[in-house]
């Protein structure tokens, strides 16, 4: 790597957001190859989604790592002539259940997961049950996570699981759910095949679903 | 059985549900396991009002707090009209910090939620940090209810002085202002009506032998700065962004705080204040980004009320086990620590001669669990967690708005039971 990409994932990584987009914004000045830089915010990504599983780094690093990339792909990607496309790790359909309107978690969640190459398709808070229904059919994702902070996300979640079954949905398909107060019980009374109490948990629990 | 002997052992009761809870909070072991009860929407559906019925019938929801009390007889209780039944104060206001049932298309029976949003920008920590109150009055309140968006043209009277104080007065006719005044007095007076009715049923319940849990509540520094100033997002941004200006705002509310939560629990003629924390637990920040940014200003606030007489309840949101070891530097025997989620045999390990516990039977085991189930598992809280006294029963953050009655009625019974 160059000793400006070099620089560049460091900067992110290190948390120097001021320093790194102003360096991201002279690289393509001087006709740097969008693509490329992309690729190195990817890979301080990675560095960033270590650190956070590592226990270094928590969600405030999370939240500006999130926000450098975003205003880095901002100025990037109109430079961009076409998709780049590429493979993923597996597709996952995400949001926070009906009646919850909190999306802290689901947010750190679908970042580390778009961080370990996964497309995420997010449905957004208070998702009704029909959108996540409509969106699997749409999608095939493998997985699905239901996240929810409030105690009346049981209820929803446990109403989605159902419906995603009825829709005749369920078969190759992981659910995942997590929250503040998901536990053991919880999973069992959802119907869910898993929780997760941090975004590693669903990052652990996707990858071990993806088929080898 | 006479009505003076009737009279006078409902008096006897009260006194030593209170005793119960102090010898609980002072680190002694009382005669039995005390409870409280604290609840926000569980009360109303256990007499089957929906939480939209909960938030705007204060005769109703008396009734039900009375009926869930004398069930369940806990040594104290949280009089749930301040925690829930502000709908028709909030239909005058315009209020727009909430979701609520019924309100913008949420179903007439789910709770209410806080809308996290910047309620104050990255720009204006200046604003805030020179005139706290004159941002409240003219930039916050407008902001957070629509009725109240003209209190943004008060006189900046910092430097309306003399004569121009008496010209100042033109302001408040302007016909926009009035309207928002009027909307003050017209809150005002709906909230009257409802600390009416719960003032009437706090006697009631104290004529019957009931204490009330707390009279008040406080903040964390950070709290407040987060939830309520600058949102999550823009104060987690904040940590790297405006980290002098974080940590002067952090300064100024350790200050600012207190003061509301303990006039309002003397006001109550009571002695314990109820702290709701939200930011503090594992995961959220760093051990570094906690000592610097969130306990030092709320241990600042905790010993301000401490010192002003008053026992802090604090509840600990979330699992805060690898926090433990930080908290535990409060004067023993003067606060309560209210946990969630956190491990509580360690708990008791790290805060014993400290703080006395309260919680934490899982919300999940209320709502999904079986009455035996919740029985084995207070058992054991008390075993472990309420050897040498120091404990008081409790779910994780009260009990949830969808537990089964059955557990609950497990819960308080079992209590009763667990007599040292």
């Amino acid at each position: 790597m160059d000793a400006r990409g070099k620089q560049l994932v460091q900067q992110i990584a290190e948390m120097q957001e001021e320093e790194a987009v102003k360096l991201a914004r002279e690289m393509l000045d001087a006709g740097y190859d969008p693509i490329q830089l992309l690729a190195h915010c990817r890979e301080a990504m990675e560095i960033v989604g270590k650190r956070y599983e590592e226990g270094e780094y928590f969600l405030p690093e999370l939240m500006l790592a999130g926000e450098m990339l975003k205003a880095i792909g901002d100025m990037a990607k109109p430079l961009i002539k076409q998709d780049a496309g590429g493979a993923t790790a597996g597709t996952v359909v995400i949001g926070t259940v009906e009646g919850d309107l909190h999306d802290i978690g689901k947010n750190i969640v679908t970042f580390m997961l778009e961080i370990n190459g996964f497309r995420v398709v997010d449905l957004g808070i208070d998702v009704p049950i029909r959108d996540f229904v409509d969106s699997i059919k749409e999608h095939k994702p493998q997985v699905v996570g239901l996240s929810g902070f409030l105690t009346l996300a049981f209820d929803a979640m446990k109403k989605t699981v159902e419906a995603i079954q009825e829709a005749g949905l369920r078969n190759n398909l992981k659910i995942m759910i997590g929250g503040g107060q998901v536990d053991e019980t919880v999973r069992n009374y959802t119907g869910a095949d898993a929780f997760g109490l941090n975004a590693m948990d669903a990052v652990s629990l996707c990858k071990q679903w993806m088929p080898a | 059985m006479s009505m003076g002997s009737t009279v006078s052992s409902r008096s006897e009761l009260y006194g030593q549900r209170q005793r119960r809870l102090i010898d609980a909070i002072e680190l002694r072991e009382p005669d039995r396991l005390p409870t409280i009860l604290f609840s926000h929407f569980w009360v109303a559906r256990y007499s089957g009002m929906t939480c939209r019925e909960a938030m705007y019938d204060y005769e109703g929801l008396a009734a039900a707090m009375r009926k869930a009390v004398l069930d369940l007889e806990p040594d104290a209780f949280q009089p749930v009209h301040s925690l829930v039944a502000f709908g028709p104060t909030m239909d005058i206001l315009d209020y727009r910090q909430l979701e609520w049932p019924g309100h913008k298309g949420l179903p007439e029976d789910v709770g209410f939620q806080y809308l996290d949003a910047p309620y104050m920008m990255a720009e204006e920590y200046d604003d805030y940090l020179l005139d706290p109150t004159g941002f409240m009055l003219r930039t916050y309140l407008p902001r957070i209810a629509g009725r109240l968006e003209p209190l943004s043209q008060l006189p900046q009277y910092p430097g309306v002085l003399h004569t121009r104080i008496i010209q100042s007065m033109e302001t408040y006719a302007r016909p926009e202002v009035r309207r928002a005044l009027e909307g003050l007095i017209e809150a005002g007076e709906e909230m009257q009506k409802m600390r009416a009715v719960q003032s009437r049923l706090i006697e009631e319940l104290k004529d019957l032998g009931f204490p009330v849990a707390s009279h008040g509540t406080s903040h964390a520094p950070f709290d407040v700065a987060a939830d309520y100033l600058r949102g999550s997002k823009g104060a987690m941004l904040d940590l790297f962004r405006n980290k002098d200006k974080l940590l002067n705002l952090l300064d100024r509310l350790a200050t600012l705080i207190p003061p509301a939560g303990i006039t309002a629990v003397k006001a109550g003629g009571g002695n314990m204040i109820f702290i709701p924390l939200h930011w503090g637990l594992d995961g959220f920040m760093s051990p570094k980004q906690f000592t610097t940014f969130f306990w030092p200003q709320f241990q600042k606030v905790l010993l301000t009320i401490i010192e002003a007489g008053i026992y802090p309840h604090v509840l600990w949101e979330g699992d805060c086990t690898s926090r433990l070891d930080v908290i535990k530097d409060v004067p023993p025997g003067k606060c309560v620590y209210f946990f969630e989620r956190t491990d509580m045999f360690k708990a008791k390990q790290t805060l014993r001669g400290t703080v006395c516990i309260r919680g934490n039977v899982p919300a999940s085991m209320l709502i999904a669990g079986t009455p035996d189930e919740v029985r084995e598992h207070c058992k054991k809280l008390f075993e472990v967690v309420g050897d040498g006294g120091g404990f008081i029963l409790d779910a994780g953050v009260g009990v949830p708005d969808e537990a089964k009655p059955e557990n609950v009625l497990a819960m308080y019974q079992l209590a009763k039971q667990c007599v040292y």
